[in-house]
């Protein structure tokens, strides 16, 4: 709120006592006064119309989310994608190492992802009450379902894994292992990249104009921290893990491209502002900074290819991160864009 | 049961905010900041979970003949705002609780008792009407006075209003009187008297329709309201080559890498 208009005093002189006179000449002589009379302070005011809207009162409501929801897309992807990759070395016999570390990264992301959904939660008592419907049509109501599936495979998976070190391989734990890691491979799937279908089919425009592809990035963005953590849990000479890594940068690189070369007014908020800083400088985490690290490893020398594929994890993580927190931010500057759904310019 | 709904007519409204008190007292809703805005006599702003009923205070460029005051000032209208209560309501099909219902008279309805502040239903809702209460954690918007409907009885707003802006009735009947309506200030002169039901757009239509004067964009009426739901096929079937993407991307890498012999040293 401004102060109001200080009006300095006035000293009656010749000129303002000649233009009451003329004033009051012009009434008798007339019967009105032509003149513009006094322009007030702020005018003109401002008017609802169809190229101002209703005074450029936005339309939509902002995302109520608070921190944890976009934390819970990063700890989610990739713990889905981890478990994703850990049955998958299982089942091709390849290093136990990165099956017993991705166990753990999705077990740690099977009890972080539903503590931090519920502290979002406006009623984190209420959490149970996810689970009294499934609906198909909600997003939500699948994800926590998918979530509910992960969960329990993952936390099983490794609860056997820690068994069988503690106790030795027994037949029971072999199948609690083994239907477990099952169960996390197939919610995994969902899991990994659900939270760019549960943005995607909002009403918020710079969401639902990247619907057909905001899973797939999602996915690839868990990939990618899902790899970049394996990594940094030692497994940095796993060539498989290394085209993993390269496969899933590449894809965020193409990403990138994609937001980049969209005129549209919705893709603004990827581009321009805060929103736009944060994920431009996530995308090159993700994307072509990583690319270039894990393809310069390729000609490296082993000692150096070492320290590149650090760097490349460090970054894909971060990236990944980083990039979650960004589509959340662009989501809040386009539900204040009024002129989106009113379809104006 | 009768299908009910809400004809609010711009036309009739004197902007008395009597509906936004009456709502306020009727379903005990808090104060929601007493601000002024700045740039117009609408203080309130918009509609939201502390704010059920919001009146519009539109102030347009002089039209000849619009609204019968002083060719150089501003015109005026009023229209009271409220929860649409869509036939394809984005904020009931996003609800994971199922505490967003549709009750027997059509309106939809959050049961305070089950929701748990999720918060889904705010980023689901075309008209950006539904949110979440910062204190008490839950999302609330109109009830559509579901407690005096099932008594019998019209909703606060449409009680309180003193001139018949916000009629109340079962909907059909509301359409019939919302065309002869029109038909009438067509024949007065009001040839820009529009009539709003969202029932070309994905929404399917509103169980809360207006007439207003003008551009409904001016109202912050949105020309294409669209149910998120249709977005879903389109990601789902991102989510399955995403997934499909993982799970190749996986079994190939570790396949080859095997068939390499295993290569860490």
């Amino acid at each position: 709120m401004s102060d109001p208009v200080r009006i300095p005093p006035r000293v009656p002189d010749e000129s303002s006592e000649r233009r009451l006179f003329e004033i009051r000449r012009e009434a008798e002589s007339t019967g009105k006064i032509a003149a513009p009379g006094i322009h007030p302070a702020g005018a003109p005011f401002p008017t609802a119309s169809v190229e101002t809207g209703y005074y450029g009162i936005p339309l939509l409501k902002e995302p109520a989310w608070t921190w944890e929801i976009p934390l819970y897309f990063f700890v989610g992807g990739a713990a889905g994608s981890a478990a994703v990759v850990g049955a998958i070395a299982d089942y091709t016999g390849a290093d136990r190492k990165i099956v017993r570390d991705a166990r753990w990264i999705a077990a740690a992301g099977s009890v972080l992802s539903p503590a931090l959904l519920i502290a979002d939660l406006g009623r984190p008592a209420r959490f149970l009450n996810m689970l009294r419907v499934f609906k198909p049509q909600s997003a939500m109501s699948v994800g926590v379902w998918t979530l509910l599936g992960f969960s329990s495979g993952a936390s099983a998976t490794l609860f056997a894994q820690i068994l069988a070190d503690r106790y030795g391989p027994s037949f029971p734990i072999r199948v609690m292992e083994q239907a477990g890691q099952a169960a996390s491979l197939a919610f995994g799937l969902p899991f990994s990249n659900y939270t760019g279908v549960l943005i995607g089919a909002t009403t918020i425009p710079v969401w639902n104009k990247n619907v057909s592809n905001l899973p797939i990035h999602f996915g690839m963005s868990g990939l990618s921290a899902a790899v970049g953590l394996l990594e940094l849990m030692g497994n940095q000479r796993n060539r498989a893990l290394e085209m993993l890594g390269l496969g899933a940068a590449l894809w965020e690189s193409w990403q990138g491209l994609q937001i980049e070369s969209r005129q549209q007014r919705a893709f603004e908020p990827l581009k321009h502002g805060p929103s736009g800083t944060a994920t431009r400088i996530g995308g090159l985490l993700s994307g072509p900074l990583p690319a270039a690290l894990r393809l310069m490893t390729m000609l490296a020398g082993k000692k150096r290819s070492n320290s590149l594929r650090t760097a490349a994890a460090v970054s894909a993580v971060a990236g990944s991160l980083l990039t979650r927190f960004a589509w959340i931010h662009a989501g809040h500057v386009s539900a204040r864009d009024w002129k989106l759904p009113l379809g104006s310019r | 049961m009768p299908t009910t709904a809400f004809l609010t007519d711009s036309t009739l409204c004197i902007g008395c905010k009597a509906c936004e008190v009456a709502c306020k007292e009727w379903n005990n809703v808090g104060e929601d900041g007493l601000n002024w805005s700045g740039f117009s006599y609408d203080n309130t702003g918009a509609v939201g979970a502390q704010t059920w009923r919001h009146v519009k205070f539109v102030e347009q460029s002089p039209e000849p003949g619009f609204g019968g005051n002083a060719p150089e000032l501003n015109s005026w209208s009023f229209s009271s705002d409220v929860c649409k209560h869509c036939e394809n309501a984005g904020c009931l099909e996003a609800c994971p609780t199922g505490a967003i219902v549709r009750t027997e008279f059509g309106g939809v309805f959050i049961q305070p008792d089950v929701c748990n502040g999720c918060a889904y239903c705010v980023v689901a809702c075309p008209f950006g009407v539904v949110d979440r209460n910062r204190d008490d954690g839950r999302a609330f918007k109109c009830t559509f006075c579901y407690d005096r409907q099932k008594v019998g009885m019209e909703p606060a707003c449409a009680k309180a209003c003193p001139t018949q802006s916000i009629q109340f009735g079962e909907i059909n009947k509301l359409r019939a009187d919302a065309e002869s309506r029109m038909t009438t200030l067509h024949e007065r002169g009001m040839a820009d008297a529009t009539f709003y039901d969202a029932s070309d757009s994905s929404v399917g239509g509103t169980h809360a329709m207006f007439i207003v004067r003008g551009d409904p964009r001016a109202y912050n009426l949105p020309p294409n309201p669209e149910v998120p739901t249709i977005y879903l096929k389109k990601a789902w079937r991102s989510s399955a080559i995403g997934a499909l993407m993982l799970l190749g991307g996986a079994i190939a890498a570790f396949l080859a890498d095997g068939r390499n012999g295993n290569s860490r040293s």
